[in-house]
């Protein structure tokens, strides 16, 4: 344990170039963790690994690899070679996504499906995998970032919607799986956040909020092994209210 | 083609330079990374959203600290760049632009360029003081200073006449790095001049790194500004008088970043504001210029609680449209009262014109389009630098 504690957390992050994901390692590299960063663009990933290593040293990154995360064929190897460098893996974080055009999805079934792909399926793979290495273990937090877009269906972004649902639905299984092998899984589900992910929608009003916000209660949430984690925690009542309005009166509002 | 494209970091020009009316603002706060340090040398690599405060929270735990730093530490790396910001070491240091080794711009055209003493200098030149208006910078590579301990020793002096605050310059300015004088425009010429260096010796007890945020804030606006004319000469008179601190060691960011305290501090103006006059008057005819323009002053009934004049030191500018010369730089700030403030203002611009003086274009907010050409003789060159889809609202209205 000692031992563990002078090397600091081993933490493997799927989507490291996710505005969100990029916060949560700025401050879990603060706190002495060694991280192993998996994101698509090479250009985006070398930043921030640069970032990171500046800020607490060379250390604080001990692994980068650049992946497209929807070839889930390649799921298992990626996970390997992280866990290879890392040792144990105490915080597994699967953050990648992306926000599609909803009616985009409509006009064409196959971008909805390829929607789906990434945001449901190919995390859906990952947690798969990370499950079984954290149950080999018996320790560990397997956390995903879903969303609140998840709790209902809504027609102005169901497609996103359905993804991100099937992820914790799926996340409640794994949840209930892994508890009794020492392994928590945390479902983190922000709502509006200043990212580059939403950067076309009007981001006006008190329900916006910043990465760093998010970043700061995920790791609370994370910490404490919380099974949900609303992001900020307003979002827990506002998604109860959205959830109890009966289906017949829901559907002739224009959410 | 419309106003085009203007980069805006974190908001802190008093005036329009990152103000962007009907175009398009770049906000540059998403470029957050450092890049490269090497704590050996003291040289800094980091993207243009970077605050000062992040970078001394990044380089005081090393050993390191801004060369040249402005009153707050709440700006960007590339707005300290773009409005070639001084500090209270100008006489020593010269100015922001000066620690620059090389930057990266992105022209309009999808070009990126880095700009070096070797590599597009012309360009530097032109960026530097640039006010964004040749591109936008994306990172900033800067040479930082060797500081054992973020303290400094300070001593403070209260002088009566403008005639005292002279000798107090001749006699402390050489000796120390770091000075500035605080001025009671309503009464004469006096006021109390500081002068600071950072102490050396290092073993002295460890400071708790600065917030990067300040540990509070102004929470409302007021209906009618705080800040009046009987207000402010009360606050002057028990300023001027308030019992100086004894000579000694200070924490360097209250020293430095007196203003960093309290966040949204301008709102004490009301929802009006408040309005900078910040002016240099050349060194030559330094003494009756800034007479002659106190003198107006007073004769406007206009009253600043916060009045600062400093000498600069005789560097070459760093860049084409730098602001700081050699000279006295006065800086007032007034409640914004409209259409009377302005009147005053233009009777100190013709003090500062009749002196070969400029105003700094971070703090404008009213200055002519014949003034801004009489107090910037590279204006023609640095134009010619402009990106065709950059601007900016002051560059409109200094340049129409």
């Amino acid at each position: 344990m000692s031992q563990a504690v002078e090397q600091g957390e081993g933490v493997l992050i799927f989507g490291a170039t996710s505005a969100i994901a990029e916060a949560m390692a700025r401050r879990l590299a603060a706190r002495g963790a060694r991280l192993a960063l998996v994101a698509r663009d090479a250009h985006k990933l070398a930043a921030i690994v640069a970032d990171l290593r500046v800020r607490q040293g060379p250390q604080a990154v001990v692994y980068s690899a650049v992946a497209d995360l929807d070839a889930v064929a390649d799921h298992g190897s990626l996970v390997a070679a992280a866990r290879q460098a890392l040792g144990r893996v105490d915080i597994a974080l699967v953050a990648h996504g992306s926000l599609p055009d909803q009616s985009a999805c409509e006009a064409d079934v196959a971008l909805a499906l390829a929607q789906l792909h990434t945001n449901g399926v190919s995390v859906v793979s990952l947690c798969g995998h990370l499950a079984n290495l954290l149950q080999a273990q018996a320790t560990g937090s397997l956390v995903v970032i879903t969303s609140v877009a998840g709790d209902r269906g809504r027609p102005s972004n169901y497609v996103y919607g359905s993804a991100k649902g099937l992820v914790s639905r799926c996340l409640q299984g794994l949840r209930a799986r892994l508890w009794r092998h020492g392994v928590a899984v945390v479902d983190l589900r922000p709502g509006f956040v200043i990212t580059p992910m939403t950067a076309g929608l009007a981001r006006q009003g008190p329900l916006w909020v910043s990465a760093d916000r998010i970043a700061a209660g995920a790791l609370a949430a994370i910490d404490a092994k919380r099974e949900v984690a609303y992001l900020p925690g307003f979002w827990r009542l506002i998604m109860a209210v959205i959830c109890a309005i009966p289906e017949r009166l829901f559907k002739r509002l224009s959410l | 083609m419309g106003p085009g494209l203007l980069a805006h970091g974190l908001g802190r020009s008093y005036g329009d330079v990152a103000l962007n009316d009907g175009g398009t603002l770049l906000h540059t706060r998403g470029l957050d990374r450092f890049m490269a340090f090497d704590a050996d040398s003291g040289l800094l690599r980091a993207e243009a959203g970077v605050s000062l405060a992040e970078v001394l929270a990044l380089v005081v735990p090393r050993g390191w600290f801004l060369p040249v730093t402005p009153g707050t530490r709440y700006v960007t790396l590339g707005g300290a760049v773009a409005n070639d910001v001084h500090g209270k070491n100008h006489h020593r240091a010269a100015s922001f632009g000066h620690h620059l080794r090389s930057l990266e711009l992105l022209r309009s055209n999808g070009e990126r360029l880095l700009c070096s003493a070797t590599e597009h200098p012309g360009l530097l030149r032109a960026t530097v003081g640039g006010l964004g208006l040749t591109g936008l910078i994306t990172w900033v590579e800067l040479q930082l200073q060797r500081v054992a301990q973020p303290v400094m020793r300070h001593i403070n002096r209260r002088f009566h006449t403008l005639e005292e605050f002279w000798q107090l310059d001749a006699e402390l300015t050489p000796r120390h790095t770091h000075t500035v004088a605080w001025l009671d425009i309503g009464h004469g010429g006096r006021g109390i001049f500081s002068a600071a260096d950072f102490v050396d010796t290092p073993g002295l007890a460890n400071r708790p790194p600065p917030p990067l945020q300040p540990r509070a804030t102004w929470p409302i606006s007021p209906p009618v500004s705080l800040v009046g004319g009987v207000s402010t000469r009360l606050f002057n008179a028990a300023y001027f008088r308030r019992p100086l601190q004894a000579d000694g060691t200070v924490c360097a960011y209250k020293l430095l970043y007196p203003l960093d305290a309290v966040g949204a501090w301008n709102r004490v103006y009301g929802p009006r504001g408040f309005m900078q006059y910040q002016c240099v008057l050349p060194r030559a005819v330094q003494r009756e210029a800034l007479a002659d323009l106190l003198a107006a002053v007073r004769r406007s009934g206009l009253n600043s609680p916060l009045t600062v004049l400093k000498t600069f030191g005789d560097h070459p500018p760093a860049g084409l449209l730098a602001f700081p010369r050699a000279g006295a730089t006065l800086a007032m700030d007034f409640a914004h009262q409209g259409d009377a403030t302005l009147r005053h203002f233009r009777s100190f611009d013709a003090v500062v014109m009749a002196a070969g003086g400029r105003l700094y274009p971070a703090k404008d907010a009213h200055m002519s389009p014949a003034m801004f050409a009489a107090g910037y003789p590279g204006l023609d060159a640095f134009t010619a630098w402009v990106d065709p889809a950059f601007s900016s609202s002051f560059w409109r209205r200094v340049r129409p």
